[in-house]
């Protein structure tokens, strides 16, 4: 039975499961004379009935779902003729994924031989022997969750305790998701940089001026000798943001001003959905239009006044990327500027400041705190941003700071090594994993600085 | 410390003793208004810069992508005989040897070997593909000749439209001078026209700029979407009502609130190599699945749907909760039976425009195998589907100049979208925004 199907089938007999309970209690209550007799309201009691129904069963289909593949494949390798499982791990592991891709009915890497053949209809038939256990014990498990609640159905049960109780439980749950989420994501990337780290010493990553993660795949090849000096990529990433703050934070920050400011009603009724229209283009537009129309064009004029600009030049990936972070630097400021007092402005007017000396003098010092955190995290949006880079900047890890040659970034490497093939003991792979957690603790570092700033601004004012 | 300098400066100018204040002020007074006129073009001039870059930004995609809606066909008159059509197994027929065959038909003068290959390659692979269907459809009977409108090759649809100039020498242009006179006699003919390309919106990728179509990431999209939806829009619900409305105030709520902050400004890519790591080579799940995209898409939307939801729960004023409670509601019969209902809207704008932002994303997707090459247009959640900005990406890359008004177009359908979502979150908040 397919997943799909199985879990219908559980909806439909918790929807059963909740009309069988609220009947009974309806039937106790008429027996003991009225609804007022039951503990809770009828439904609690069908929902407690629905609750038992689905929710060990769906725990077993869970449990299922994530250990189908490992118990499925053990097993059919377990009933692999000897010689087969002799073979050492690597040549085992492409074995398996042949049968498994043979079996799913894809292209193979090699020769199908008659042992594959045989392999993957055992696998098949495999699947097809856990899918149905997995069938009947959910069903069996939903049966029986159903039918130990209706025999302790009675007046007397706190049907609406429990089901408080099991519903605050799953809140609880929803709430915590973020926290694995970040767990999730400092394991995954620590465990895989680990990993590199053990082949290419951290000091070198981290220190290292030359980057080319190309490693050679037979012993003689030339050209590949697989350097992990990430001081380039670095560098590289700190120009583009740089560029991008230099556009992003005096217009984001002069938006933010006027439109708070000076702006009447009907301006900033234009104004402000334009920004919100500017913020929500796809960041795989805006690299498509750096490729396509800036980069072009500021290498164009380079070669007017005979400069000579790379076609992947940082300048184009930078400008373009600025132009993404001014709303989310204007809409940052905005909140910041308008949650200053109005009798700091009203101070500042009465001593006879024009309006701009209150922006400069009072306003913006004010709010500098919440401003800084709000640029903060912008940096932090910079540094992450990926497609406007892939798609615009250049892949040669230069350590230049010259904005017209073509440079790489953390994320552009972390995409190219980690798009199409991949071998997860090749330090080429990995290394995108050691780009990951500088990426994620640059930017945490960066997010926690700027949202705890941006928290005690605004409890100054509040 | 702004406060002291206008102090100072008061004071300064009282001590002077004759020189009376007024003068003082009056002198600077031009050059402060200067500045204070300065500073406001300055304001100005920055939010006509991002409208400028806007425009230019939207008028460029629009320019070079509305050409897409149209495609070049060729009319063909393909005879067909008897035994050209395979009779135990029609799907068998060499139905490209057919259309050359026509093609041949039609340019009779043209003999040798290498000028038929190029004038074969005016016409789009697809034409063998067009006649199979027709066919298969209704077969012929006997000898006919079934006339059908063949997509041109895409430098063929360059030149019609105009991207690929006629009077440059031979060696700068991608058809020969032979295939020019070709296409000037189907000209001449009226076997030639632009007309609206409906490929574009039915059909999968592909290879050939003029057979490629969106439909496919259209449907990956939308599966995708599906899954995030499902997953995100229930936990983040739970979630904002747990922490809203029961979370006591201790170390562990904090905890989750400042990881719902960070993750919120988490590089979006961070959440591919999560997706990357736990899903496909921990779990084993399926690569390049709208399955597991939807599911590191929503861990990536969760925290903007947990914010929004909150600040709709808060808006919601604590007179209904007393109210309710008063009448000897539970604590989960206020929230479910009156506090919710009143929150509803302003967590469906949320969730709208989360699921705006987790449409437009593509790095992501990028480190779960999503940016294959496929064909097929998906039918379902675990099969291998591209989803629309990673189309796009793909096009983006590709070297054939149809390709960049497909890509441009294919833009144009996915910010429409988008555009229509915020469109209707807009909506939906100014309908049923309550001022309490």
């Amino acid at each position: 039975m397919s997943p799909f199907l199985l879990l219908l089938l559980l909806l439909v007999l918790s929807v059963a499961g909740y009309f069988i309970g609220q009947y009974k209690a309806l039937n106790l209550a008429r027996k003991a004379g009225g609804a007022s007799r039951l503990h809770s309201l009828p439904v609690y009691y069908g929902m407690l009935t629905a609750l038992w129904c689905c929710l060990p069963a769906f725990f077993m289909f869970l449990i299922w779902l994530g250990f189908e593949q490992t118990i499925v494949t053990g097993l059919m390798v377990a009933d692999l003729p000897e010689t087969a499982r002799s073979l050492p791990p690597a040549r085992l592991n492409l074995l398996i994924k042949d049968i498994q891709s043979l079996a799913s009915g894809n292209i193979v890497s090699g020769e199908i031989t008659p042992l594959m053949r045989q392999a993957a209809a055992h696998y098949v038939e495999l699947q097809g022997i856990g899918k149905m256990i997995t069938s009947v014990i959910v069903l069996v498990a939903s049966v029986a969750g159903m039918l130990t609640l209706h025999r302790h159905i009675r007046p007397e049960l706190r049907a609406r305790n429990h089901v408080e109780k099991v519903v605050m439980g799953l809140l609880v749950v929803c709430s915590t998701i973020a926290i694995f989420t970040t767990i999730g994501i400092v394991l995954s990337i620590l465990y895989e940089a680990v990993r590199f780290f053990r082949q290419v010493p951290v000091t070198e990553f981290l220190f290292g001026l030359e980057w080319s993660p190309q490693m050679a795949i037979r012993e003689d090849q030339v050209g590949s000798s697989g350097a992990f000096g990430a001081v380039p990529v670095f560098a590289g990433t700190i120009l583009i943001s740089a560029i991008a703050m230099l556009v992003a934070a005096p217009i984001g920050l002069m938006s933010a001003i006027f439109l708070s400011e000076y702006a009447d009603k009907r301006l900033r009724a234009v104004a402000k959905p334009m920004l919100e229209i500017l913020a929500g283009v796809p960041t795989v537009v805006y690299g498509f239009f750096a490729a396509l129309v800036v980069a072009p064009m500021i290498r164009g004029s380079g070669a007017q006044i005979g400069i000579d600009v790379s076609s992947e030049s940082a300048l184009a990936a930078g400008l373009v990327m600025g132009v993404m972070i001014i709303p989310f630097v204007s809409s940052l400021s905005d909140d910041v500027i308008n949650a200053v007092p109005q009798s700091l402005r009203d101070g500042a007017y009465s001593v006879g400041a024009t309006r701009s000396e209150t922006i400069r003098h009072v306003l913006v010092p004010a709010a500098l705190p919440g401003i800084v955190g709000g640029l903060l995290l912008a940096v932090s949006r910079a540094i992450g941003e990926t497609m406007i880079v892939v798609m615009a900047a250049g892949l040669s890890a230069n350590l230049t700071a010259n904005p017209l040659q073509a440079v790489t970034t953390v994320t552009v490497q972390i995409v190219t090594l980690l798009v199409g093939d991949q071998e997860f003991d090749s330090p080429k792979t990995l290394a995108a994993f050691a780009l990951g957690l500088v990426l994620f603790i640059g930017t945490l570092f960066l997010n926690i600085i700027a949202l705890t700033v941006v928290r005690k601004y605004r409890e100054r004012y509040e | 410390m702004s406060k002291s300098t206008t102090g100072s400066a008061a004071r300064s100018s009282a001590s002077s003793g004759r020189v009376k204040t007024i003068d003082i002020v009056n002198k600077g007074l031009k050059s402060r208004y200067r500045k204070e006129k300065r500073f406001r073009v300055y304001g100005l001039l920055s939010i006509i810069a991002s409208a400028v870059f806007l425009a230019f930004l939207l008028s460029s995609i629009v320019f070079n992508g509305y050409s897409a809606f149209l495609q070049t066909y060729i009319k063909l008159d393909v005879p067909v005989k008897t035994g050209m059509i395979n009779e135990q197994n029609p799907r068998r027929s060499d139905f490209q040897g057919i259309i050359k065959a026509a093609i041949r038909d039609y340019f009779p003068d043209v003999t040798e070997r290498k000028d038929t290959r190029e004038l074969y390659s005016i016409f789009s692979s697809g034409a063998a593909f067009q006649l199979r269907e027709k066919v298969l459809k209704n077969p012929p009977e006997g000898d006919t000749t079934i006339s059908l409108w063949v997509p041109a090759d895409d430098d063929v649809d360059m030149l019609m439209k105009g991207h690929m100039k006629r009077d440059v020498p031979e060696s700068e242009r991608r058809l020969s001078d032979k295939q020019l006179r070709w296409i000037e006699k189907l000209e001449t003919d009226k076997r030639i026209e632009k007309r609206f390309n409906t490929t574009f919106f039915t059909a999968g990728d592909s290879r050939e700029p003029e057979l490629a179509g969106i439909w496919g990431a259209v449907k990956g999209s939308f599966y995708t979407m599906i899954v995030t939806l499902v997953l995100s829009f229930p936990i983040g619900i739970a979630a904002a009502v747990y922490l809203e409305e029961f979370a006591p105030k201790n170390i562990a709520t904090d905890f989750i609130e400042v990881n719902i902050n960070n993750l919120a400004a988490v590089p979006s890519i961070v959440f591919g190599l999560l997706g990357l790591a736990v899903f496909l080579n921990f779990f084993g799940m399926p690569r390049s699945t709208p399955l597991v995209g939807g599911i590191v898409l929503m861990l990536m939307t969760l925290p903007t749907i947990i914010i929004a939801s909150r600040a709709a729960l808060k808006a919601v004023p604590p007179s209904i909760r007393e109210a309710a409670l008063g009448v000897g509601s539970s604590k989960l019969q206020v929230i479910t039976g009156h506090v919710l209902p009143l929150a509803l809207p302003g967590m469906l704008t949320g969730t709208i425009i989360g699921m705006a932002q987790a449409l437009g994303e593509t790095a992501p997707l990028l480190m779960i195998g999503m940016v294959a090459f496929i064909v097929d247009i998906p039918g379902g959640f675990t099969d291998p589907a591209a989803v629309m900005p990673v189309q796009i990406y793909l096009w983006a890359d590709s070297p054939e100049r149809a390709f960049v008004e497909r890509t441009s177009a294919a833009i144009m359908v996915l910010l429409a979208f988008l555009v229509s979502m915020n469109a209707v979150a807009v909506i939906m908040r100014k309908r049923f925004e309550r001022r309490w």
